[in-house]
């Protein structure tokens, strides 16, 4: 087996001792870049990209590829202590990882976040190693109505997770996707929804500044409120017994494990889609297949395992599209892209042929990032509870700093920060009155990925809409996603009718 | 992490001796981190020589402070555009610009941006562009291109990137001097654009060799025409626009400018700054690996250039009914 | 709360209107070969936001959610004091930012939240409120090259900067 060979070779380098060095010093530097919230794997690889002028190309490229695999198990540590997902990846992580925190259990749900994320990385690898070529024509064949396409899957698997009240939750999600068109419409060239004609609006309004606004500032006034500021977080214990009894409740839950890995990685390897969709995709059909879906949203551990495991998954399968095509499945891999044309690198198809070393030294070194990834990542979880042992009224003033800083680190405007206050305070009043928030964020995510390609598959169809009906690929998925946005919507209006009626009678 | 006298008055400054001691010596020293703004959003080509330079700048150690890079795409590069005119500390204010500077000016005239005003600085290089197909389509020549698009009319499809911007403008140049009519898909970026055409969601691009290279060296992209003065030597069959009759060259222009209002110290420090960078042995090799053009300008010629340059764009603007 | 849940309903049918009216600079409609125009998504989507706020409303008219039926008050007193208290507090911090920077906005965010709100100890307060500038400095500025806004007083920065970048 060639491919074997060249993975043994490609051992080789990674264990070189310099590489393993960065390996594990750009695992544990990750870890914590993606624990803040508002950093992400993006802000690390954009900032350490100069200092890799002091190794080797090879060398440096596999200390990025360490630290961007950090920040993806960091993500999760911020969603589950925190509610506030640090990055867009982490957002569903949040869904069930923060109960989970309330309820005590934020060990588990680390140790499950931990262990997916390994998981999925490493189910995506061996995909990566055994058929990364292949996998690239598949990703090529993925035209803009095929995107649209998948937006619309990612949709229909999140209908169900708004609360009870259906308008309400139809606002939230229209809202997130209005939100989202703020800024400049690439098709028409013009700015739009530049309110107030304020400057700041043009760049449109980032899914961190929603999310920190809604999970951080908003969520806390609400735990301070409902809480009566005394929140019972706290009653987090450590212990190795705790620790293991955990793992094996993990161990147990294959199936989200499996559907995140894989719905993951065909994901991620998608350009333009990523890990964000992924992840989020996971949850809705792991939510979906499960045998306990009420469970979901309220502290289910699958519910943390499907996200985690995709979103690692998915962020080796953006690399696919990046090396063999040349194009950045994320902004991180952008700025990794980036890096490789510095050091003189042609990414592109004929990249595993003529720079096999780079290749297969960086594919052994993700293998040896994510072993070291996970154990590290396990090491630090008493740290972290320790931090949430810290007593409410030091713990709240510190998240609203981080808040702050959070805000402000990635478009450096203040603009944003003001605007991040803004959607705390009302994300506050309208979870009072039980208005659902999370299918908002998600909304402002996928919204930009969504609308482009739904105008430049009909630009290129002439205005014909039956594109996405007729294309082979995008076909199915269009039909698929149509099923399942209306399958909930009429299962729950009939629920209503029925309790209404037996209300009646 | 080098003493200088200065910073030790500085810390004597800190101790609270008092403000002001900071006095500017002849020359001018950046006194805190560089805003070095991107027109353009991270991952894409501006973004890309941006941090080139400022790894650049970095790995020989070329300034005292560091360049920290902030991307603004907002708006095709508005919100950057005003945000370095309003900058309150001029000296410490560079941007990366690339053609948009003329054009998002003339676009969006609410702005009460003025291209001229901004401080020229350093003209690092010019991109190049060229027609490209995939090599399905099996054209292998212009012409053969010009005879297969007349036939298929509005069913062509050229992708670019964004709206009104140098893609387009080259697509309209190519659809009034050809007699086509070939429909325009904008995208987001290059990158994008280039593995539409290697998917063969769209039938051609006029990509900078830097973004479809990949794809060139694979085969999958074949390059038909050059938008430049003279063959490119990396592409040495693609003819000049020139050859096919028609004078027409465009580039991507890449500069650095400073905010309008920088002091003439600070002025010439960037100005000797960038052109180590221009240069380093790194830029060059990146120049002629990525085919760039272009030679190295500043002060009056580089905004001799930018006025010839604002009156090219207006005229092919307002061609397109868009001014 | 059922006050506040038409009151809500009414002060989001008016945004969703605003959000309408705004969408409408750009073209609304369907282009002839071409698809939406460049307002199309959010104006319909805004229009959809409109439609399912009247939904609420006739839901509160028929009293036929929890929230249309609740006599608990929206917001009792302690929660008014808490948003006042703790939102106040949080505005003046981004609001502090721009005068004197986020090193000086955050230690008189932490001494006050801990001191007044928290009621922690002198010792406390003040040992968090000046470690957590620290280590954001070395974290954001120094390590992540994030320079953070220092307003006036910048100038006191210019030696650190002389030894840490």
């Amino acid at each position: 087996m060639e491919i074997i060979q060249h993975l043994l070779d490609g051992f080789l380098i990674a264990f070189e001792p310099l590489n393993l060095g960065l390996v594990i010093v750009g695992v544990t530097v990750g870890l914590f870049i993606g624990a803040m919230p508002g950093l992400g794997s993006v802000n690390g690889v954009a900032i350490l990209l100069p200092l890799t002028f002091l190794v080797p190309p090879t060398s440096a490229i596999i200390f990025l590829a360490a630290i961007y695999y950090g920040a993806m198990y960091g993500g999760a540590i911020s969603s589950i202590m925190l509610g506030i997902p640090g990055a867009s990846t982490a957002v569903a992580t949040t869904f069930d990882g923060r109960p989970l925190a309330l309820k005590g259990l934020a060990d588990k749900a680390l140790i499950a976040a931990a262990i997916a994320s390994f998981f999925g990385g490493t189910v995506s690898i061996i995909l990566f190693t055994g058929f990364a070529p292949a996998l690239a024509s598949v990703a090529l064949d993925f035209g803009d109505q095929e995107i649209f396409a998948l937006m619309l899957l990612a949709f229909a698997t999140f209908v169900g997770l708004g609360g009870d009240d259906i308008p309400k939750t139809i606002f939230s999600i229209c809202i997130g996707l209005v939100f989202s068109a703020v800024g400049m419409d690439i098709i028409s060239g013009t700015p739009r929804l530049v309110f107030f004609d304020i400057t700041g609006f043009l760049h449109g309004i980032n899914f961190l500044v929603l999310a920190i606004g809604v999970y951080g500032i908003g969520e806390m006034l609400w735990t301070i409120d409902s809480t009566r500021g005394n929140p019972s977080m706290s009653k987090v214990q450590i212990s190795v017994e705790r620790t293991f009894t955990h793992m094996k409740d993990v161990l147990k839950e294959w199936k989200p494990a499996w559907i995140g890995s894989l719905l993951g990685f065909f994901v991620g390897i998608l350009p333009a889609a990523g890990a964000t969709p992924g992840s989020l995709m996971a949850y809705g059909i792991s939510k979906m297949t499960s045998k306990n879906p009420e469970g979901y949203g309220k502290g289910e551990v699958g519910g943390v395992i499907a996200p985690e495991a995709a979103n690692n998954s998915a962020s080796t399968g953006a690399m696919l599209p990046m090396l063999t095509l040349g194009i950045p499945g994320s902004p991180t891999t952008a700025i990794l892209l980036g890096g490789m044309v510095i050091w003189g690198m042609v990414p592109g198809p004929l990249m595993f042929v003529e720079q096999s070393d780079f290749v297969w030294g960086l594919t052994a070194s993700l293998y040896a990032a994510n072993f070291f990834a996970v154990v590290i990542n396990i090491l630090f979880i008493p740290v972290f509870l320790w931090v949430l042992k810290m007593p409410f009224t030091i713990l709240a003033p510190v998240i609203f700093v981080l808040c702050l800083v959070g805000g402000y680190a990635p478009t450096e405007d203040m603009h944003d920060v003001w605007l991040m206050v803004i959607f705390g305070f009302g994300a506050y009043l309208l979870r009072k009155l039980d208005y659902p928030l999370a299918p908002a964020v998600l909304a402002i995510v996928l919204g930009p990925i969504a609308e482009p390609a739904l105008r430049q598959s009909l630009i290129i169809s002439g205005g014909d809409a039956t594109v996405f009906f007729t294309r082979p690929i995008a076909g199915p998925i269009t039909i698929i996603a149509i099923v399942l946005l209306f399958l909930p919507l009429v299962q729950l209006i009939r629920k209503k009718r029925k309790k209404a009626r037996e209300a009646q009678s | 992490m080098n003493f200088s006298r200065r910073s030790l008055l500085g810390l004597a400054v800190l101790a609270g001796v008092g403000f002001g001691a900071v006095a500017p010596a002849q020359a001018f020293e950046p006194v805190k981190p560089v805003d070095f703004v991107i027109m353009a959003g991270k991952g894409g080509g501006a973004d890309k020589m941006a941090r080139l330079m400022q790894t650049i700048v970095e790995k020989h150690n070329m300034a005292s402070k560091p360049l920290i890079p902030i991307n603004k795409p907002g708006g095709s590069g508005a919100e950057a555009l005003v945000h370095v005119q309003n900058a309150k500390d001029q000296d410490h204010t560079i941007m990366v610009t690339l053609n948009s500077f003329y054009t998002t000016p003339m676009r969006q005239p609410g702005l009460g941006v003025d291209s001229l005003k901004f401080a020229p600085i350093a003209r690092m290089a010019e991109d190049t562009f060229l027609l490209w197909v995939n090599k399905d389509s099996g054209l292998t020549t212009f012409d053969q291109w010009v005879d297969h698009v007349k036939k298929e009319g509005d069913k062509w499809v050229m992708g670019g990137t964004g709206k009104l911007q140098e893609d387009q403008l080259i697509t309209d140049f190519l659809n009034a001097n050809f007699g086509l009519k070939m429909k325009y898909v904008p995208y987001k970026g290059g990158g994008t654009v280039a593995k539409q055409l290697a998917g063969n969601h769209i039938s051609s691009s006029v990509n900078n060799p830097s973004e479809i290279e990949g794809f060139f060296k694979a085969g999958t992209a074949v390059p038909l025409v050059a938008f430049t003065n003279d063959r490119l030597s990396a592409f040495p069959d693609a003819p000049t626009m020139k050859e096919k009759g028609v004078d027409f060259a465009y580039y991507m222009q890449r500069s650095v400018v400073g905010a309008p209002g920088m002091s003439q110290e600070a002025q010439d420090y960037y100005t000797a700054l960038f052109k180590k960078v221009y240069d380093s042995k790194e830029w060059q090799d990146y120049r002629t690996s990525k085919s760039l053009y272009g030679d190295f300008l500043t002060g009056d010629a580089l905004r001799d250039y930018w006025k010839v340059n604002n009156e090219t764009h207006r005229a092919m603007l307002a061609k397109m009914g868009a001014s | 709360m059922r006050r506040a849940e038409l009151v809500t309903a009414v002060i989001l049918a008016v945004f969703s209107i605003y959000l309408m009216w705004k969408s409408t600079e750009l073209n609304i409609g369907w282009v002839k070969y071409e698809g939406p125009g460049g307002g199309a998504w959010p104006f319909w989507l805004a229009g959809i936001m409109l439609i399912c706020n009247i939904w609420t409303i006739v839901n509160w008219v028929r009293r036929s959610t929890p929230q249309s039926r609740s006599v608990e008050q929206f917001m009792d007193a302690h929660a008014i004091r808490m948003f006042v208290l703790v939102g106040g507090s949080v505005v003046g911090l981004v609001a502090l930012v721009h005068v004197v920077g986020v090193y000086g906005s955050v230690p008189i965010f932490l001494l006050f939240y801990l001191r007044v709100l928290g009621r922690h100890t002198w010792r406390l307060t003040a040992t968090v409120a000046a470690v957590a500038p620290v280590i954001i400095f070395f974290f954001f500025d120094v390590a992540m090259r994030i320079v953070l806004p220092k307003g006036y007083l910048e100038p006191l920065f210019y030696p650190l900067y002389d030894i840490f970048l």
